[in-house]
């Protein structure tokens, strides 16, 4: 019985290797490609046009001198802040409200989680209007008799970005509470039952038996959050436009006018990486801890 | 004349060595069952086999012809899965007549083969119904005859019958066993269950480790395992192991069990000379065992009753010989109570004896 | 990690019961647990009035910028500038409506948004259907023939899910300015496909992954090749995953802002791009009604793809989560 040999790798799976070629090239190209190309280029002095002319780190050191970028970091890590601690807050009550074995909980989610449905613009200009000083809740509550009471966070550069912050929660924390719930629903009943007979006060078993047990949802929602904080562009653009002035700039606002606006490419190039360089520094150490430990293949 | 013939196989997954060095010739028309326990490699080389898998090294031939590097709709096989894997959406019919539409097969020809096949199984009046609608039984019969129109020499089988309940299995069992009496196809069979195996086999292959341990007819198997590994793995209740050590030659040797009880050797074939003072396991099954009341005239030695487990015909008695714990298989009428002061009786020509560190028989 | 991010190869479960908070579990919240029939539920008992109490408070804030919006945009000019923006309207008018879909000026044209509409529809639809097509074939691909570097890929694909659209945007305008695609719909098509793939190709690689693998084997025996075991195997049986993946397409597409501004022409801006034109260029008297309208007809796509999708919508979203 003759021997033979094995055939030829490449055309294996030819259908399959054929049919991957628009993965395998955004991946290389957009992905890996792009991304080296604007890192690289982060080091040339290009304005209106790219160009190779190297000038080391003049980029980084005009980048961090200015005010403006100075702000939009300042901005970014109040709302970033302020929008993982009260999402997660918020999004876990709710769902823990939710999970009460209450009626009408089809209608709860879905109120709560219907602006998720709706774009940053839509979003953004509904709180533009709601918080407007000269008709919104600042006009409301002085025509109640209280005339000096004082709500403008989009008119007040010291405040304009909890303003900001009110409707990204309102955005996002619905999100959080279905992907709380799915995690509430997923602990097992006889968990509650073991509690129960064992006489521990509900919020004790919350804090530190469901929680806990939680902890996958957790760094989902966390992982979720944050990279939704570092691409926040939209809600600004429309709710305030990085104003009054320059008071609620954030990094990719600063991208976009550097690169489309200001014809400054090379101040652009050097913020997105500085961006790309947080969310590795987010996103490295969480890799890590869930998937390099166990060496599993992601 | 040899129907599949497996020549040094070996897959490799990653540095993982799945199947080694394996070889294994099944007969035109015989019925052979890969056995053993999960992840001992039985599946994995039925894939390789079908072409599912590519191996690392070795050659397949299937009906003479080398199909190593052949697609598995090209091998000349029909396969039958443990989930059944019929297409959800479409009908019996069109389950049965996927394979040959593809391969381009006239209407009426795929037509007779169907009507056969159906024929064969059974069903009929089920043609028209999604595999939804059918019972697991059913549903395996459908599976058994996509196989079947495919009018190939080879069938294997992924453990088919592992997802119905215990009265199924058994019928279906039967039904297995008579369809290859009427179609005389080569069929390799994968399976965990020793009970199918010993009732359908032409021959079994344990396997452990990716290694065939032992290959032979299903009695042989049972009665002379090649090491401890296939003696504890076939039969159940299981073979009962006691430590020991040979002692003395010639006629005069015996298994010394510990607590200074030992049995005389008369009886037992040994494969090769029993040397005086080797560690041994000695193992014998419960089947082959007899508990009396007073000492009989074998090779007996006393014991005390610990538990009895009834299981209908039968009971299982469990004794304390020494250190050691055995169970008998005993008719229920016996009547053995805990506590019970009695004799067991050994039945030599049955027994096995297993070098302690090799786990190799002697 | 949860069932909810895959990237160790898990497939995702689509079982209703783990991925979609919307099916009711018949026990396991505290107050379900006890002997059956023992103590009588007091409908008003203190710990419901609380309970419902929050929860009304939090839907009511979440309910409140849609109220507003609406009702701003049924009042004339004079009501609002008079009135209280959460007060209902005296006289019902839809004029603003109209306006703001026929004639709201932005500051270049004075079509309303009936312009980025038709844009919007002209961008959605291929996009979606070309992104889903291709992350299909792609997550088939993967899931079911482990071609050598497919893992590689599909890594480098998740982890570019990560990485800030601002960092990979001017490759692309200039990779498109090269094949003379920028500024046009073609273009922001290609881009929407790309950036949508990571998520999509997850999605349906563990869709495909999570069914079982003798189903596969089986069409393999019967000499069903890549394409055959494609449309007749797989597609008929994952119906579900692509409506997962249509709605997760057409509401991220239609709110699309970043890419329709840069990749497109003003006369090819989107929806989103010409409300925020309309709202935020200036230009003599603010009409609050006009822009409320605007507002709530850019929302109302995704707003009727949600409701009408329901637990669907959920089960994207917990899919997606990984994407951010």
């Amino acid at each position: 019985m003759a021997v033979t040999a094995r055939p030829a790798r490449w055309h294996r799976n030819l259908s399959a290797k054929i049919a991957a070629i628009p993965m395998i090239a955004t991946a290389l190209v957009v992905f890996v490609g792009g991304t080296a190309w604007t890192v690289v280029y982060s080091f040339t002095n290009s304005k209106l046009l790219p160009r190779e002319k190297f000038v080391g780190l003049d980029q980084y050191e005009r980048l961090w001198g200015s005010a403006k970028w100075l702000i939009s970091i300042q901005n970014l890590a109040i709302y970033g802040a302020f929008s993982l601690v009260f999402a997660l807050v918020v999004g876990f009550l709710l769902a823990a409200l939710l999970d009460q074995k209450i009626r009408f909980e089809d209608t709860f989610r879905t109120i709560f989680l219907y602006p998720f449905a709706l774009s940053f613009i839509v979003t953004g200009l509904a709180w533009q209007w709601i918080l407007n000083p000269d008709f919104g809740i600042q006009a409301v509550v002085r025509g109640m008799g209280f005339e000096s009471f004082t709500f403008d966070p989009l008119y007040n550069p010291d405040i304009v970005i909890y303003g900001v912050l009110i409707a990204g929660l309102w955005h996002e924390t619905g999100l959080i509470m279905c992907l709380m719930l799915a995690g509430l629903r997923g602990i097992d009943e006889d968990i509650w039952k073991a509690a129960r007979v064992d006489g521990i006060p509900m919020w004790k078993t919350y804090l530190y038996i469901v929680i806990p047990m939680m902890r996958g949802i957790f760094v989902t929602a966390v992982v979720l959050i944050a990279s939704g904080i570092i691409k926040v562009y939209d809600l600004i653009v429309a709710q305030t436009g990085g104003g009054p002035g320059i008071s609620s700039e954030v990094p990719a606002k600063y991208v976009y006018d550097a690169m489309f606006l200001s014809q400054n490419l090379g101040q652009g190039f050097a913020a997105s990486t500085m961006m790309l360089l947080s969310v590795i520094i987010v996103v490295v150490p969480w890799a890590y801890l869930e998937f390099g430990g166990k060496a599993r293949r992601v | 004349m040899t129907s599949v013939s497996v020549r040094d196989l070996s897959l490799k997954f990653g540095s993982l060595e799945v199947l080694r060095t394996l070889n294994l010739d099944i007969d035109q028309g015989e019925f052979l069952v890969l056995l053993g326990p999960s992840g001992c490699g039985k599946s994995t080389l039925l894939n390789c086999i079908a072409g599912l898998l590519d191996i690392s090294d070795g050659q397949i031939f299937i009906s003479g012809k080398n199909v190593t590097w052949e697609e598995p709709k090209d091998r000349g096989i029909g396969m039958v899965f443990q989930s059944y894997a019929l297409y959800p959406q479409m009908t019996v019919e069109k389950n049965l007549s996927f394979g040959l539409q593809i391969a381009g097969m006239p209407k009426d020809e795929i037509s007779r083969r169907i009507e056969r096949a159906a024929e064969i199984l059974q069903i009929q009046p089920l043609l028209k119904r999604k595999p939804a609608q059918l019972s697991g039984g059913q549903r395996q019969r459908v599976a058994i005859g996509r196989a079947l129109v495919r009018d190939v020499d080879v069938f294997l089988f992924d453990e088919p019958l592992s997802n119905l309940d215990a009265k199924l299995r058994a019928e279906l069992r039967v039904e297995l066993k008579r369809l290859h009496q009427n179609l005389k196809n080569t069929m390799i069979y994968v399976t965990h269950d020793q009970i199918e195996a010993l009732t359908l086999a032409d021959r079994i292959a344990v396997m452990k480790g990716g290694i065939i341990q032992q290959l032979d007819a299903p009695l042989t198997i049972y009665n002379r395992p090649v090491n401890l590994f296939v003696a504890g793995f076939i039969g159940s209740p299981s073979m009962n192991f006691l430590p020991g050590r040979i002692e003395g030659r010639g006629d005069q040797v015996r298994v010394v069990l510990g607590s200074g009880l030992s049995v005389p050797l008369d009886g037992y074939e040994a494969g090769e000379p029993l040397r005086d003072s080797l560690e041994v396991v000695f193992g014998v099954r419960p089947e082959h065992l007899t508990v009396s009341r007073e000492p009989t005239s074998g090779p007996s030695l006393p014991a005390e009753v610990e538990l009895v487990e009834p299981m209908g015909a039968d009971s299982l008695v469990w004794l304390r010989l020494g250190t050691n714990s055995m169970s008998v298989r005993t008719e229920s009428t016996a009547g053995f109570l805990p506590e019970d002061a009695v004799h067991v009786t050994f039945d030599l020509a049955h027994a096995s004896l297993f070098d302690a560190s090799t786990e190799e028989r002697i | 990690m949860s069932d909810t991010v895959t990237m160790k190869g898990k497939p995702l479960t689509y079982s209703a019961a783990e991925t979609d908070p919307a099916v009711p579990r018949h026990a396991g919240s505290a107050v379900a647990v006890g002997p059956s029939g023992s103590k009588p539920q007091k409908k008003l008992s203190r710990r419901n009035i609380v309970l419902y109490g929050v929860l009304i408070l939090a839907a009511l804030y979440y309910l409140l910028p849609l109220y507003v919006m609406v009702i701003t945009s049924v009042k004339g000019m004079p009501e609002i500038r008079l009135g209280n923006i959460f007060s209902p309207p005296v006289e019902v008018t839809f004029a603003p409506w109209v306006k703001a879909w026929s004639e709201a000026c932005t500051g270049l044209n004075c079509d309303g948004l009936s312009r980025g509409f038709l844009n919007s529809v002209q961008i959605l639809v291929p996009s979606v259907i070309l992104s889903i097509i291709i992350a299909s074939v792609n997550g088939y691909a993967l899931a079911n023939w482990k071609f050598k570097g497919g893992e590689v890929f599909f890594t480098i694909l998740i982890v570019g899910a990560f990485i800030p659209y601002q960092v990979m945007i001017y490759p692309i305008v200039i990779l498109l300015r090269e094949v003379g695609l920028y500024g046009s719909l073609t273009g922001l098509i290609i881009v929407h496909t790309i950036f949508g793939m990571p998520i999509l190709t997850l999605l349906f690689r563990n869709y495909f992954a999570s069914m079982p693998e003798e189903l596969f084997k089986a069409a393999r025996v019967d000499g069903a090749g890549f394409w055959q075991i494609y449309f007749r195997i797989m597609l008929p049986m994952s119906l579900p995953i692509f409506v997962v993946a249509i709605i997760l397409q057409v509401t991220g597409i239609w709110n699309d802002f970043l890419f329709g501004v840069i990749f497109t022409k003003p006369d090819l801006y989107p929806m989103t791009v010409q409300l925020n034109n309309i709202v935020n260029s200036t230009q003599g008297v603010i009409e609050y009604n006009v822009n409320m309208a605007a507002t709530i007809l850019t929302g109302l796509v995704p707003l009727c793809v949600y409701f009408v999708s329901g637990k669907l919508f959920v089960r994207g979203i917990a899919a997606g989560a990984v994407k951010g």
